[in-house]
Parts: structure tokens; sequence; C-alpha cells
């Protein structure tokens, strides 16, 4: 009765939810001792009918409804925490939604991650064919790609090494190289262009729209807006779990990005934006402020810019660094900065104690160019453990009026906008 | 036309929330069959990958078993074995399918949450987990059989023909253990404590097997059938008569595969209605 799937539909999805149990980190009955409170506890509930209910539910997704034509490639983008590893998880059917329907034509070859099932212990070799299976390639066609696959990774010579000896370069390269060759009808792809080199990252954008144009669906999820105009004709926005927009991509990237606009300058992370596994690090706010001190969307490139980071560390947490990237509004970065790079700092705060904090940081006047910038933040200490990241905190302008060069008013190429010192001599002149 | 076999192109794949108590789908099961062989397969060499003395453990491990078994049940407390067989092939018969069900109860409790990378990430069927566990042992187990021909030759001991009654019992002893393993690993998935139970359930397991004692000892009748529930002790008797004769145990048999059909067909619809959630809770 339900299918009613027309030739030419790749994915059909009817009103998909997900419900979460909350605070399932916490109140998760992770042994008998705990599943004997709660169950204590829910027969006190019993008596008031249902108390429990409701509220400690999250809908991770709601209602979602959209369907991608065969051979179409798809983009999905929203912030941390929107629902987009949910969908694809129940797409992928890792996991079962609550309600809602669905249907898809062919494998589904899932990327959520690659080295999916690696094992250290096995050589190059042996995981190529172990991956493989996993992602639900038969053993001949493995076989019959080995070589491929091999040349692909670029890590030949020591295809018979264990992978645990691989420096992690090469063990994304392999990994990536297993799961780009396997051909499913339509391929989940989450994040993966976020390893590698910048040459790694390039064979990878051009392996995923080979697999576009030969007719397979896509579905693409990523950070990287620049990735997900080349590669997706049509992009859906997720915002705490619905759909607020399908749009061909050059328009959805624009409406998430200016979404940050509509924030002035300033972001507050809600709770329910904030991964349950980040603390003991709590992000409150981050804000660009101009010369006046006024908190703005947009700012002058001849001015000083003022980026604060607010957080609270419900802990006392020992080599903390927060920081940011900016990055172009297309995804490439421009740099990257932590709170305590400089030797006084980095003395001064090895540890931190539980409380509010503010990181401060002035980029310098006659820095950037004219464009939108995003900032990007990352709470870590360093190969310890990242707390937290958030691609897309925030995003701003900046105005270039008054910079060097401005008298002519072509666009310059370029994120950043020095002021430099020329000299001009001319020969035989002193 | 590789791919029209396995999966055809056009097949409708639907997603649907879950409900209620599913069966076991074989014909997918079949058609992932690869990943079996190749989850086995990593099992096995995984296992021994970096142990000095490698495969050369699944001789070890019995060997040293039985020297410690006979040293104290054969040698300081002189169990009868109620036939005039040596102590050490008698505990060794029992040993053999006594450790497969052991081990693979032990890596299949645990195999889920020890999979949850790939749980959490790709769809197949769940059961492949455990069952590519218990699968893993038989290795150890095809070694240790010819450790057990080799003693049997040791004590001048004929084989004959009812060996081959070791294939189905140790079928059985593999469906035991897999019965077994779909309970614990669904349950340790929610329930850590499974994994912290394990050891001890396998300690009262073996006591409660004529491994180092016995069956005679038990008294007949009722009490005989109660004990023979435990699917271990057809096996293990099983096991003896083929390699040595008697009085072949056909009633203890029967209640233990009874025993084995409840707890496999039980731990099949236990499984496959926790398998839901497995990828939100682990």
């Amino acid at each position: 009765m339900w299918c009613s799937m027309e030739k030419d539909t790749s994915i059909i999805v009817k009103g998909i939810g997900k419900r979460y149990k909350i605070g399932a980190s916490q109140e998760r009955q992770d042994t008998l001792r705990d599943l004997i409170v709660s169950q204590v506890q829910n027969l006190g509930n019993v008596f008031r009918k249902g108390a429990r209910s409701k509220k400690d539910e999250i809908w991770a997704l709601r209602d979602i409804s959209f369907d991608v034509k065969q051979g179409q490639a798809l983009g999905i983008i929203g912030r941390n925490g929107a629902g987009k590893s949910t969908l694809l998880k129940i797409l992928s059917r890792v996991t079962d939604p609550t309600e809602g329907y669905g249907e898809l034509r062919g494998r589904v070859g899932s990327l959520l991650e690659v080295g999916t099932g690696f094992h250290p212990e096995l050589t190059g070799r042996e995981n190529i064919f172990l991956n493989g299976a996993i992602l639900g390639m038969q053993k001949r066609e493995i076989e019959a790609r080995f070589d491929e696959i091999v040349e692909f990774s670029e890590v030949q010579k020591f295809i018979d090494t264990p992978v645990k000896r691989y420096s992690s370069g090469m063990y994304l390269r392999l990994a990536f190289a297993v799961a780009a060759h396997l051909e499913p009808e339509i391929l989940v792809v989450d994040e993966v262009l976020a390893v590698g080199d910048a040459d790694f990252q390039r064979k990878c954008l051009g392996k995923m729209s080979d697999v576009a144009e030969s007719g397979r669906t896509v579905l693409f999820v990523s950070h990287n807006m620049s990735a997900i105009q080349r590669l997706t004709q049509e992009s859906i926005v997720l915002e705490k779990g619905n759909v607020l927009l399908r749009a061909p991509s050059g328009e959805a990237v624009d409406f998430y990005l200016n979404r940050g606009l509509s924030k002035v300058g300033e972001r507050y992370w809600e709770e329910d934006e904030i991964p349950a596994n980040s603390a003991p690090f709590k992000p409150l706010a981050i804000r660009i402020i101009d010369k006046a001190g006024v908190v703005s969307d947009s700012v002058r490139s001849v001015d000083p810019i003022t980026i604060e980071i607010e957080y609270e560390l419900l802990e006392d947490i020992t080599g903390l660094r927060v920081g940011y990237y900016l990055l172009t509004t297309r995804g490439e970065p421009v740099f990257t900065s932590f709170d305590i790079d400089s030797e006084e700092l980095f003395k001064e705060f090895t540890s931190r104690p539980k409380g509010v904090f503010t990181s401060r940081c002035v980029i310098p006047p006659q820095t950037l160019n004219e464009g939108r910038f995003v900032l990007g933040i990352n709470a870590s200490s360093y190969m310890v453990r990242r707390y937290f990241q958030d691609d897309q905190a925030l995003s701003f302008s900046v105005d270039a009026s008054g910079a060097p060069g401005t008298q002519w008013p072509e666009p310059r190429p370029g994120a950043v906008r020095p002021a430099l010192e020329w000299t001009i001599d001319q020969r035989g002149r002193s | 036309m590789a791919e029209a076999k396995t999966l055809p192109s056009n097949q409708i794949v639907t997603i649907k929330p879950a409900k209620g108590w599913l069966g076991i789908d074989l014909q997918e099961l079949w058609h992932y069959r690869e990943l079996i062989y190749f989850l086995t397969w990593r099992d096995i060499k995984v296992r021994y990958k970096q142990a000095a003395l490698g495969i050369a453990w699944a001789i070890l491990q019995p060997v040293l078993t039985t020297l410690i078994t006979s040293l104290v049940f054969g040698y300081l407390l002189k169990v009868d074995t109620g036939s005039d067989l040596p102590y050490p092939v008698f505990t060794l018969a029992a040993l053999l399918p006594w450790h497969l069900f052991q081990l693979s109860l032990q890596k299949s409790s645990i195999s889920l949450v020890g999979n949850s990378n790939l749980i959490t990430k790709i769809y197949f069927p769940r059961i492949i987990i455990p069952l590519s566990s218990v699968l893993a042992v038989l290795v150890d187990f095809g070694i240790s059989l010819l450790l057990l021909f080799g003693t049997m030759l040791l004590y001048k001991l004929p084989l004959t023909w009812t060996a081959l009654w070791l294939i189905p019992l140790t079928l059985l002893a593999i469906l035991a253990a897999l019965a077994v393993g779909l309970w614990l690993s669904a349950l340790n998935v929610q329930y850590r404590d499974i994994q912290q139970m394990v050891p001890f359930l396998q300690q009262i397991w073996m006591y409660a097997t004529p491994i180092v004692y016995p069956i005679s000892i038990i008294p007949e009748g009722t009490i005989r059938s109660i004990y023979s529930l435990n699917p271990m002790v057809g096996v293990v008797q099983g096991f003896r008569w083929a390699l040595f004769g008697g009085t072949p145990p056909d009633m203890t048999l029967l209640f233990s595969s009874a025993a084995v059909v409840v707890l496999l067909v039980s731990g099949l619809f236990f499984f496959r209605r926790m398998e839901k959630t497995f990828a939100d809770v682990v």
C-alpha cells in the first residue's frame, strides 16, 4: 500500500521522527542497581499518573519529510545538534525512527565515519577486506577493486604492515579509499572531508563528484559550505530537528549562514545545543565587538576587532585552551588562534578553576579583507580531550572602507588585507 | 550480474518504527554470510596476533587445565571416574566441549559492547556479532581435538565410528553457547553487570557439569532429569560415550537438547527485540 514510490525516486521519507530519553547520560540505567532504583521510582509515579513521560524525552527529529530523485546529490546543513546525524543514522538503518515511514531504493552505503571496523592489529590488506565486508561489499567486488583501492590510498609500501603502525594520515587515506570504492545506489556521507591534507581532500571531492555523476544518489552532510555548493544541487537546512528550508544549495547556504546574522554579532548557546559530553566545559556565548565596544555583526577592517568567548567550567580543567578558527564562508581557513598561545598566559593558565571565564582576542586593524567570515570555536586539552567544538559558532562581515587600496572600487581576492609597507625606487636615483 | 544476485538495485528497503517481537530473517542472514565469515576470521586472527605463543594456546589451555584437575581431583582427591578410564582422558574429553562452550560464552557476551563502533555506524543484522564470536572459537576447538586424539593414542584407546557423533554434539554445544550468548550479549548492552557476572556464571556452570566428576554421583530420577536440563551435561556425556563407549546418554541428551531449543528460540526473540535499541544505548 505504501509502495507508491515512483521509478525515478531514490529516497522518500514521510513524517520521520526520533525521540530520545534525555538525561540519558546521567540517568542511564547502566547497572541493575539503577534499574531497580528507577523501577521503584516509576512505581511511585504510577500513582501520579505517568508523571515521568513527556519531560524526560526529547525529539531529536520531528516530522521530517522529503524525497530525493535518483542521481541527485542532496546536501544537509545545520548546526551541531540540529539532527543531521540522527537523520543519517535513520536513513542508513543504524537506528529505527520512533515514528514515520521511509523507503530507499537499493543498497545504502554509509560513510558515517570512515575506518569503521578497522582493526589496529590487522594489516592494511586485511583491513581492506574486513572493512569492505562491513560496508557491504562482496569479497569478489573487493578483490576486483583491490589494486584500485591501494593505489587511491597511496599506502602501497605498507599494505602488509599492521595499521596500528600507520600515521593518522595513512590510516585515514586507506579508510577513505575503501569507502570510496564502495558502489552503492545511495551514498550517505558525513564529514569525511574534514580529514587529510588539502591534496587528499581534493582527491576525495573528485571521487565524490564521480559518484554523483555516475547516476547514484548522494546525501552529503558537511560543515564545509563550499563543498556543499560544489557537490550538491539542492540542500535542506535542519534546525532543532525540523526542516527549515529546502532550496538550491547556493540559496540554502546563504540562508543558513545568514541565520547567524539575525543574532547580530552575538550567539548564546542554548542547553539543547550543547552536547552532553562537552561537560565540564560549557560554552555560554561568543560575540564580535567593534572599536566603540558595541556588539556588532559588521566591523571595519581598519579598526581592531574583538572576539569574546564566554564559557563556564563546571570543574577545574588542566591544560584547557579555548580558541577559534576563522574561516571564509567557503570554508577555507584563514587562521587559528588559542587563548594561551602566548608564553605568559600559557604559564599562568596551566590549570583553570571552576567558574565563568571570558577569553578575549583582538584582531589588529588592517588584517581582514572585506567579506563575510565564519568563526568556529574549539575548547580542548591538547592530546587529552576535545571538550567542545562548533564549526559555525558565528558569522560576521568585514567592511573594507578606508583600507589600503580602496581608492579602486574593485574587489580584491584573498581573505586578508594587511597594510604592507612598499618602497619604490627609480633606477639611477637615490 | 554480481550486483543483481546479491541485492537487486531496485529493491526497496523500508524504514519504519520497530514494533513487537520479530522472528529472525534467515534470508537476510544468508545475504550477509560473507560478513559473518570476515568477522569470524578477524576474531581468530586478532586473538593470537600479539601472543608470543600464538595459536599454541589452543593446545596449552586444555593441557594445563587437564594437568591441574588431574592433580587435584584425580590424584589428591581420588575421584572415581566410574569406569576404568584414566582420569586425565576422562576429564580431557569433557574439558574440550566445555572450553568451547565457556570461551564462546565469554566472547559472545561481551561481543556487542566490544563492537559498539560498528553498531552505531553501520547497519547489518546484529546477530552476526555474537554468532561470529562463537564461530571463531571453533578453530581452537578443532586444534584441541587433535590433542585429544593424540592423548587417546598415548593411552592406547581406540577411536571408533561412534566418534562421528562428535559432530552433532559439537553443534549442540555451539547452539547452547549461542543461545546463552544471545541473552547475555543483549542484556550486556543495557546492563554492564552482565560482564562482571559471566566469570561466576562460568564457574558455577562448570561445577554443574560432570567434568571433574562422573555423572553417576548425581542421583537418578527427578534430580538427574533436572540436572540434565543443563545443556552441557548432555554434550559432555555424549562426548564421553562417543569416544569411549558405554551406555548411550539417551535421556540426558534429550533433556539437554530440549533445554537448548527453548534457550535458543527465546534468545533469538529477545535479541531481535532488543536489537532495535542497541545503537541508541550501547
